[in-house]
């Protein structure tokens, strides 16, 4: 992979036209007039975006000469999405289980406050508090 | 309150990458979850198939962690740091490097956990040291094969937004 190729991606993904414009290419090619039309851009404006896009090999002009679509390039849009999705697909599945995890540790913490108030004769530790379902979270602090 | 909802991936600067949640718990157990092995070993592994082989903190600065994931037919994925900052319950800097030696080496992670009314704002952030890691860290995820779709191309470009810098 080409360091300054993916530079000029990033540089191109963070203006929002611009990631606009590559949306839109995503559900086909599309002139320069049918895409300034829904920005309310000038052409001219829209022109410079497309040019950042090109330079950076996210899209190219088709060979129509009179229409000049431009054409939406998976490969490097792939490259700099692809760790970027993997990354997300690790923690957004993490986190579910966090949010379990979490919820268990807030109903033991519950319980043991609830025993110190009660005084309650003291329990053999390592007993699990009844309503942990995977008893393997550890209540005591260190 | 639907906090699945509230996950979110930014690039905060081409070398920054942010992942964002909110919890409902208090950070005092967020910061425990990440921070304890047995806890850790119940969620940090990422999508089904893979769990822990090895996972080791020692939660002092200069302190080494280490993590090894074993996945579907037995791969396994190391990578481990130093801890640089430590600052109980709001915030981790830690060195990170895969097993995997990518040009370029180390990023640093930085943990970070604010609490309102209960509920827990988490952000970890990756910060490439170079433009070659970063490189290589988008190389080690093109290895795995995942395939690319432009279903998902909508929900992905947001993350582009440079918003924090």
């Amino acid at each position: 992979m080409n360091t300054a190729r993916l530079d000029a991606t990033f540089a191109a993904l963070a203006d929002p036209t611009r990631r606009a414009i590559l949306a839109r290419l995503a559900s086909g090619d599309a002139s320069v007039m049918e895409l300034a039309e829904p920005f309310s851009m000038s052409q001219p404006a829209i022109s410079k975006h497309l040019k950042v896009l090109e330079r950076a090999g996210l899209i190219s002009t088709g060979s129509d000469a009179q229409r000049r679509p431009r054409k939406l390039e998976a490969k490097p849009l792939e490259e700099a999405t692809q760790w970027l999705e993997k990354y997300r697909e690790f923690w957004e599945a993490s986190f579910l289980r966090l949010d379990d995890l979490l919820q268990e540790m807030k109903a033991t913490a519950g319980e043991s406050r609830k025993k110190v108030i009660a005084k309650s004769t003291p329990k053999i530790s390592g007993r699990a508090a009844p309503r942990t379902r995977r008893s393997k979270t550890s209540k005591e602090k260190k | 309150m639907n906090f699945a909802a509230t996950f979110k991936v930014a690039m905060l600067s081409d070398k920054e990458i942010e992942v964002s949640r909110v919890f409902n718990a208090p950070r005092t157990l967020v910061f425990d979850a990440h921070t304890k092995p047995e806890l850790i070993k119940r969620w940090m592994f990422g999508p089904p198939g893979w769990s822990f082989a090895v996972c080791e903190v020692d939660l002092r600065v200069g302190g080494a962690y280490r993590f090894v994931w074993r996945g579907p037919e037995n791969v396994e994925m190391g990578m481990g740091g130093i801890h640089k900052e430590i600052v109980v319950p709001e915030k981790i800097v830690n060195t990170q490097k895969f097993d995997q030696d990518w040009t370029g080496g180390e990023a640093i992670g930085t943990l970070l956990l604010s609490e309102q009314d209960g509920k827990t704002t988490l952000r970890n952030r990756v910060l490439y040291v170079s433009k070659e890691a970063r490189d290589g860290a988008l190389a080690s995820g093109m290895t795995e094969g995942m395939t690319f779709t432009y279903n998902r191309l909508e929900e992905v470009l947001p993350a582009f937004a440079t918003e924090g810098a």
